[in-house]
């Protein structure tokens, strides 16, 4: 859908948009004049979910915003990708950056926004700069700017560059970014539909949230719902990284097994072993491979295995891996990106880090799991956003399906997976398609 | 204190916000400035902060909240290797090592004829294209197997 048939060098281009289908969803709304409350409605019936990472109903998300409000609104996406194993967004916006403009000029239409903001991660600035230029060819066209199409309708929308903070891809994290503050998550409530941006009404979405509204409104919501399946409708693009042997974007239903995702990514890297796949990003919880094997990819499939879709980051471990050193590097991420703010988490984070580095390096106490578990009994939920979640979600479940390979670590100061085979398994791999 | 084109480059980006927001655009001056200067001392972040008509505090905390700014001069070429778990999975480790090797510097250190300094860091959003490095903030380079590493090497060396 978002990404079927669009690589090259033009794809991206307004021209080749517009020469399969593009702006046809805002031209229809434009054309037919589609109040904007049927509009939310068949966002609501299509079961569009939030692709950042929580998978809210984005069509409940829109009404929350108070259409009648009088002063300015604001809108923004959120294209600030920093969770560990995610790059589905800078495809997006690589190959498909217009699908983002016209699903945001529907969403401002809907919302009554007369502004946005797309927030891009700071790593990709050639991708920024892309965006800049799908700007201009929209606004040149009258796609965007003052009464768009003769409509009677503005929008304007602008890129805003990051510059490496993971933290902003939290949702008010990212308007103080916007602000030109320090990205610093801020107290919720008020949610930003009330207090967001500039202190105005504000609605964030994901980059593949936006883009996956123009197809919505051109197939229909139910049409589109029907593409997944109940309470998960569409199709969504999962990034799979690791032990694969063609790591990559795939865009794929909601619902597909995942034994199918890992097939297309070309199965498991050199033959080995399935061991353990974090299935949403590296702050979901980790799932050994066999429970991973029964899963099909789809919000519900994946939290009844104890987990989370989030992201849709798949992150595929063969046995070669080590799990304490693969924990190692994600507790020291979070450790890394906390903001500092909130006691439980920069403290928490720290503690984390350091437990789980004193077990790879051999250093481990025998009571070290138990107070790996504490600290993350302390951070849960007592911060001001999930970043301290997040932290601990990995270390539980790591401990949880993993339990033994620490202990083994702790009694016998050294790692389960021998070093030679860690190694081997973690050499520069680029797959010959590439 | 910057040339005329950067601070035309500023304007533009000061346009993309409400008239009463310059502050939104600091991020995008600290960038432009330190793209022309190849790092932020302090003078540089007031001065900034002067023109965008805010706090020099204000503006200096953005300035070291987020990673890419450099505080601290760095060699001509900035090389950051990304060896967050993804990545490490294909390479991201090894492919930093090699880098190590070849430049005989460590992580946080420059060479001694100033060229090149080398950083470790976290998620890019790239890591289908692992082992994935950024030169200077804004030019990603994907799949880079040693030999890839040895001829961007050479051609950074001969800039
Ligand atoms: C630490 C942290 C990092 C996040 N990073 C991202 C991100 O990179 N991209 C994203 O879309 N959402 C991210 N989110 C989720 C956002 O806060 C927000 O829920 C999302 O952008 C809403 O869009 P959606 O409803 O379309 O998914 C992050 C949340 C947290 C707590
Ligand atoms: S939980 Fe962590 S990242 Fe989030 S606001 Fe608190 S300190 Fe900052
Ligand atoms: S982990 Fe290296 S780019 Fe994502």
């Amino acid at each position: 859908m978002i990404l079927a048939g669009v690589d090259g060098d033009r794809a991206w281009r307004l021209q080749d948009y517009l020469a399969r289908g593009g702006y046809s969803a805002l031209k229809k709304i434009i054309s037919e004049k589609i109040p904007p409350e049927a509009i939310i409605a068949e966002l609501k019936t299509a079961v569009l979910r939030g692709r950042g990472g929580a998978g809210f109903p984005t069509g409940l998300k829109w009404s929350f915003m108070p259409r009648s409000f009088p002063g300015d609104k604001y809108l923004a996406c959120n294209s600030d990708e920093g969770e560990p194993g995610t790059f589905k967004d800078r495809d997006i916006l690589r190959y498909n950056p217009h699908s983002v403009i016209e699903g945001m000029t529907i969403a401002a239409y809907a919302m009554g926004c007369a502004r946005g903001y797309n927030y891009i991660h700071g790593e990709i600035f050639e991708i920024y700069q892309r965006f800049e230029e799908a700007l201009e060819e929209a606004r040149a066209a009258n796609l965007l700017g003052a009464d768009i199409l003769g409509s009677g309708f503005s929008f304007d929308l602008f890129a805003h560059h990051g510059y490496g903070a993971y933290i902003c891809g939290e949702e008010t994290a990212l308007l103080e970014s916007i602000e030109g503050k320090k990205g610093q998550p801020r107290f919720k409530p008020p949610f930003p539909a009330s207090y967001g941006l500039y202190g105005k009404p504000t609605t964030i979405n994901n980059t593949e949230t936006f883009a996956s509204v123009p197809f919505i409104i051109n197939m229909g919501g139910e049409a589109f719902l029907n593409l997944g399946k109940p309470n998960n409708g569409g199709m969504k693009l999962f990034s799979v990284s690791g032990h694969v042997n063609r790591p990559g974007n795939y865009e794929i239903p909601l619902g597909t097994p995942f034994s199918e995702l890992l097939e297309m990514a070309g199965g498991m890297r050199g033959g080995r072993k399935l061991k353990a796949v974090i299935p949403g990003g590296s702050s979901s919880p980790v799932l050994p491979a066999d429970v991973m094997m029964s899963c099909t990819m789809d919000y519900d499939s994946i939290s009844k295995a104890g987990s989370m879709l989030g992201s849709g980051a798949v992150i595929v471990m063969d046995e070669t891996t080590c799990m304490v050193k693969a924990l190692e590097r994600l507790s020291y991420f979070y450790f890394e990106e906390s903001c500092g703010q909130c006691t439980p988490c920069r403290e928490g984070t720290g503690w984390l880090y350091r437990v789980v580095h004193r077990i790879e390096n051999g250093l481990g106490r025998a009571d070290d799991l138990d107070l790996l578990n504490s600290v993350t009994g302390n951070i849960m939920g007592r911060t001001i956003c999930a970043l301290g979640d997040a932290a601990s979600m990995p270390v539980q479940s790591f401990i949880k399906h993993f339990g033994g390979e620490f202990q083994y670590h702790i009694e016998n100061k050294k790692c389960l997976v021998s070093p030679e085979v860690q190694y081997e398994g973690s050499q520069i791999y680029v797959s010959p398609s590439c | 204190m910057l040339s005329q084109e950067s601070l035309q480059q500023i304007d533009r980006e000061v346009a993309k916000y409400p008239a009463d927001q310059k502050q939104s655009a600091v991020m995008a001056a600290l960038r432009i400035a330190q793209v022309e200067k190849g790092w932020l001392p302090q003078e540089l972040i007031a001065f900034i902060a002067d023109y965008l008509e805010m706090p020099a505090i204000a503006a200096y905390e953005v300035a070291s909240f987020y990673n890419m700014y450099d505080l601290e001069p760095v060699g001509k070429h900035k090389i950051t290797v990304c060896t967050n778990l993804p990545c490490a999975l294909s390479g991201g480790v090894h492919a930093a090592d090699y880098v190590k090797q070849k430049l005989g510097i460590d992580f946080n250190e420059t060479t001694a004829d100033g060229k090149f300094t080398l950083k470790e860091g976290e998620c890019m959003g790239a890591c289908g294209d692992a082992p994935v490095l950024l030169v200077n903030n804004h030019h990603m380079c994907s799949w880079m197997t040693k030999e890839k590493i040895d001829q961007l090497l050479a051609d950074l060396e001969s800039k």
